[in-house]
């Protein structure tokens, strides 16, 4: 993969799974940008990692849990206070068009 | 549809079961696990994914899944993460849900279904979400003007367990999903309900020719609220994707909804392209590699499997696959019916297998309660009762009734309503001897008749006679006995 | 210009100075600069002065009040804190008030210290020169036309303007040692892990850190002792309370044996003026009794690649909850996903949009495995090379940023040019060491006209994971060298 520039429709590809609204002066000018810092970033393709684990976690911790003990949750009032709009106790959103998937 | 079509084909089925976890609290907080409560009661920073807030495994999550893993023979790998499955939602607060990918917790077990083992790919833990109403529109969610959320159940502890694409038919798929039930129910790790969501089933169907090997393209039917509804769900999906290759089309692989009242299932497909989950592992919870330590202990406090408990009951009480089956099903029943089993002082556990599968679950059933409110005690007493012939049969359906409703000793109601039937030999063989004495025409009647049919008709007379004296207390069996002694 | 944050709370325990008075010079101090630097996005005097009060009462009780008594601190803007506005310097966040305080808020507010605001930081952590913030830029106080640094540039001119005593930053690639080396002030980035993450709004889960300011190596120590260890909130969180630091502060660099990052720091971009600091530090180092000499850790040149690959990647998921459901900001739209994206657009700025999309991408479906996979492989070869190096070496030196100050607008049109300001400070986040910026001298801007002032040098000391003990004596040494004279 020697190529890491993007085309606009991959770009406006990407802004959908993102959830980014981008005009189209937005994807005009993250089009090259995105490709100049890919290309940089593809640098790491230089180095050879045949066999080479992948740190996801940088301390070498496992099995960290919690007892399974209930502890007292938010005030409802405290949490609704915040949202942009709610109703009957819940949070309320315009219309949702699909299933979950 | 006809259902000709369906006989060419073969159906081939994978089904996904998600089930909620019984835990105290929530799989990354201390919030309650809980159904049923007032919209957002139930939430905190971690399970509403409030800017800053950080999960933290529960422990008791992780052991039920181990326990899931003795029951249904899956394999446990050194190590598991979790993994972040990216998609908006609204009802998900992080937009993303922490779940397992490609290092799950539990893989490669199975379950015997009458005699068929249907392979487990993999059984993983992963959060919940919380929940949608649809306003406006019939609550339907194309059709609503507006949506409300409540998330006290987002973060509730789920595991996913993924079959193989091992099952064959409507029925079968009806059957793992009881057994797998009773599994869990037996576990003691979720109540799983499905009117309550806590067992819900995701269906994977294909079709292929009969006796091919190669699979079909699969659609995944969700929806799926009841065992009903997977049967119904099934069998049409049969029908439509054999329908759709034998008109030369092709079964696109989709996620398609059960429409309950409409029979059918419906496309899901949007104009959004398919999903792209960008797994990638969770940064914020580290892995979790169970201690053989951790594993000896739940293998300490393993119950009795229900295939176990079915060979068991089946073998000490010489009772049929089918009733074992049905106790060993309804939750608390086989329970009931063992500690009846242990107060009988006569009367065989055969009996009171009967009684249970019967009367006792009918009642049951018709009160929408479970077995947990009797006491198996006065079954026991009733048994013994029927056994010693002081009551009949016919007269201990009744009691028993009487006694599950008002919760009464049968021995008291029979006293009450002077039930008891005389079942003495003695004292009935006199009554015997004086009827027959009495009777002495038709005594020679039955001995000189033609036929079996005269022969049985003139003893008919006779017992009836004997029954009459005894104002119907007498114990028919012993009466029996007696006359065919007499009159032989 | 900077209040010790050791004599401060020495003086307040014994009742030589009020917790007020103290405050009020402070106050003074923000009120006479803050409108030429905009440290702060929110001052919180009324709240402050509370506390004081507080404090000084339970001085006159003969209560202690910790070992952070009296003394004001500033918070960055991405540390929630309870009630009070915390925005991350974005709209999407404009006047969100969390329910909760972050772990490290709790310790410091416990310690005693007193809250003077929310400093101003590049949107959601994402900068270096503090200038992505949606409400202006923060300038350098040495320089009003320069940049403090960034992304915590509020915090570190906010030590350096005296403003407040002691700040806390968050690091993730640098975000607390650059701007302290831009504005001469300490900077520290814990071993990852040390410091609880819990209440802290995430930028890249597995990189980021909360870490003090202070104007002196002790001051910093201080601070770390309060906020460090163990917090059952945080799963990523080391199991232990943290480590003594201040006790050993003193004891010396003799037969310590410090390494000089080659890449680091004879690198092309490099500032002559800023590699001859560190040689002119190392020097100071080995006229105390430590070795000095060059090494190599090859792989840190691929640094700045793999962190422009998993950092934007796991932004890319933490930032997705920001989608005007449940707080902040909202755009309406016909339906939830046109909602979602314009609220997305309106509320983030362009540098936050740019790294989602680069992390998005970097995740997708096919090329996982190049990108973001290679970085993560990437990533453990710098973890090796570091631990070759910590065979030979204690602790090792480079510059912290490569060049002073810059001045505002002079990096923004190109944003590899900004991200280059990291080359040396991300090495550290990648393997999860501690390090830390210490002031070393000053120098004239690369082409700056004389007259211009002179700008402070950041000389940076990397550590092991839980090498913090030995960092800081070496820091202190460094410190006790630095031209201009040490802090006492």
């Amino acid at each position: 993969m020697t190529d890491h520039s993007l085309t606009r429709a991959e770009v406006e590809h990407v802004a959908r799974l993102a959830r980014l609204a981008l005009t189209d002066d937005e994807l005009d000018a993250l089009t090259p940008e995105l490709g100049a810092i890919l290309e940089h970033a593809a640098q790491v393709s230089a180095l050879d990692t045949a066999g080479v684990e992948p740190t996801a976690h940088p301390l070498p911790l496992v099995n960290v849990f919690r007892p399974d003990v209930t502890r007292p949750s938010l005030d409802r009032d405290e949490v609704l206070a915040c949202a942009p709009a709610a109703e009957d106790g819940r949070f309320r959103v315009p219309r949702i068009l699909g299933e979950a998937p | 549809m006809t259902a000709t079509t369906a006989r060419a084909w073969e159906t081939v089925i994978g089904l996904e079961v998600h089930c909620e976890l019984a835990t105290s609290s929530k799989l990354f907080c201390g919030c309650a696990n809980q159904f049923g409560d007032e919209p957002n009661t139930h939430v905190c920073p971690v399970c509403l994914g409030l800017p800053g807030s950080l999960p933290v495994l529960n422990e008791r999550a992780v052991e039920y899944a181990l326990r899931v893993a003795e029951a249904l023979h899956l394999r446990v790998p050194e190590r598991s993460i979790f993994s972040r499955k990216n998609y908006f939602y609204p009802d998900m607060p992080k937009d993303y849900q922490t779940s397992q990918y490609d290092e799950p917790i539990t893989i490669d077990g199975w379950l015997d279904i009458d005699g068929v083992r249907v392979g487990i790919t993999r059984a993983h833990l992963e959060e919940d979400t919380g929940k949608s109403l649809h306003v406006g529109g019939g609550g339907r969610i194309h059709d609503a003007d507006h949506s409300l959320v409540d998330y006290n159940r987002a973060g509730v502890p789920l595991l996913e367990i993924v079959s193989e694409p091992d099952i064959r038919s409507a029925e079968q798929a009806k059957r793992y999903v009881e057994e797998l039930r009773a599994t869990l129910l037996a576990v003691g790790v979720s109540d799983v309900k499905m009117e309550e969501g806590s067992l819900r089933i995701d269906a994977n169907v294909s079709v292929r020719p009969a006796g091919t090997t190669e699979f079909g393209t699969r659609a995944e039917i969700k929806n799926l609220n009841s065992l009903r509804s997977l049967l119904r769900a099934v069998d049409y999906e049969t029908a439509r994707q054999s329908a759709l290759i034998e008109a030369g089309e092709r079964v696109v692989q989709e996620t398609r909804h059960w429409d309950e009242d409409g029979g059918r299932t419906i496309s899901g497909r949007s104009k959004e392209e398919a999903h792209d989950y960008r797994y990638f592992p969770e940064p914020d919870l580290v892995p979790v590699a169970p201690t053989d330590e951790m594993r000896a202990r739940v293998r300490s406090t393993m119950p009795e499997l229900p295939a176990a408990r079915r060979a068991r009951l089946i073998e000490s009480w010489g009772i049929k696959d089918e009733d074992a089956r049905v106790l060993v099903d309804v939750p608390g029943l086989a329970d009931y019916a063992e500690r009846a089993v242990a107060a009988l002082k006569t009367g065989t556990a055969r009996d009171v297998a009967n009684w249970v599968r019967q009367d006792v679950l009918a009642y049951l059933n018709d009160r929408g309660l479970t077995a947990a409110v009797l006491a198996p005690e006065m079954l026991a007493e009733l048994v013994a009762l029927v056994t010693d012939g002081t009551i009949s049969r016919g007269q201990a359906k009744d009691v028993l009734a009487e006694s599950m409703a008002e919760e009464k000793w049968p021995r008291d109601i029979v006293g009450e309503r002077g039930l008891a039937q005389v079942s003495d030999a003695g004292e009935l063989g006199a009554v015997v001897d004086a009827v027959l004495d009495a009777n002495a025409a038709a005594v020679g009647e039955y001995r000189t008749a033609e036929d079996d049919k005269a022969r049985q008709k003139k003893r008919g007379f006779l017992m009836g006679q004997v029954m009459r004296e005894l104002k119907g207390k007498g114990n028919a069996q012993v009466v029996n006995e007696l006359l065919d002694a007499r009159l032989s | 210009m900077n209040d010790s944050a050791l004599e401060i709370a020495a003086d307040v325990r014994a009742g030589r100075r009020s917790a007020r008075d103290v405050l009020e010079e402070h106050l003074a101090q923000i009120a006479a600069r803050e409108a030429d630097v905009h440290a702060f996005n929110l001052v919180t005097a009324d709240d402050a002065r509370k506390r004081a009060e507080e404090i000084d009462a339970a001085v006159a009780r003969g209560d202690d009040p910790g070992p952070l008594a009296g003394v004001p601190v500033a918070l960055k803007d991405n540390l929630c804190t309870r009630g009070i506005p915390t925005t991350c310097s974005s709209r999407i966040l404009e006047g969100w008030r969390p329910p909760y305080d972050a772990t490290v808020v709790q310790r410091v507010r416990a310690a005693g210290a007193i809250t003077v605001g929310k400093t101003n930081l590049d949107e959601f952590a994402m900068g270096s020169s503090t200038e992505n913030s949606a409400f202006g830029p923060t300038r350098n106080p040495r320089d009003l036309s320069r940049v403090p640094g960034g992304s915590s540039g509020g915090s570190a001119a906010a030590v350096a303007a005296g403003f407040a005593s002691i700040a806390l930053g968050s690091d993730t690639g640098g975000s607390v040692r650059q701007p302290a080396s831009l504005c001469g002030v300490v900077g520290v980035k814990p071993t990852y892990g040390a410091v609880s993450r819990y209440g802290l709004i995430a930028f890249a889960s597995s990189l980021d850190q909360v870490g003090p300011f202070a104007g002196s190596v002790a001051d910093a120590a201080l601070l770390l002792e309060v906020i460090g260890g163990h917090d059952p909130c945080d799963s990523t969180s080391i199991a232990e309370p943290a480590p003594p630091l201040l006790a050993d502060l003193e004891r010396g660099v003799d037969g310590l044996r410090i390494g000089i990052v080659e890449e680091l720091t004879d690198t092309e971009g490099i500032q002559p003026d800023v590699k001859a600091a560190v040689e002119a530090a190392a020097s100071a180092l080995a006229d105390a009794g430590a070795k000095t000499e060059r090494v190599s850790v090859a792989s840190t040149m691929y640094g700045l690649s793999a962190y422009y690959l998993i950092a934007p990647a796991e932004a890319s998921s933490n930032l997705a909850r920001y989608d005007g459901v449940r707080y902040g900001l909202r755009v309406d739209g016909a339906d939830v996903a046109e909602m979602n994206a314009r609220t997305r657009d309106a509320g983030f700025g362009r540098e936050v949009k740019r790294r989602i999309m680069l992390g998005t991408y970097a995740l997708s479906a096919g090329y996982y495995d190049a990108y973001y996979g290679q970085a993560q492989r990437v990533r453990t070869l710098i973890i090796r090379d570091f631990e070759r190096a910590y065979e030979q070496f204690d602790v090792l030196l480079s510059p912290t940023s490569p060049t002073v100050a810059f001045e505002l607008g002079a990096k923004t049109a190109d944003p590899l040019t900004m991200y280059l300001n990291d080359i040396c400070t991300i090495p550290s986040n990648l393997a999860g060491h501690a390090a830390m910026s210490v002031p070393f001298g000053e120098a004239l801007p690369a082409g700056a006209p004389s007259g211009t002032p002179a700008l402070p040098i950041g000389v940076q000391v990397l550590a092991p994971a839980r090498g913090e003990q030995v960092m800081f004596r070496v820091a202190r040494a460094i410190e006790m060298a630095s031209p201009g004279g040490s802090r006492t």
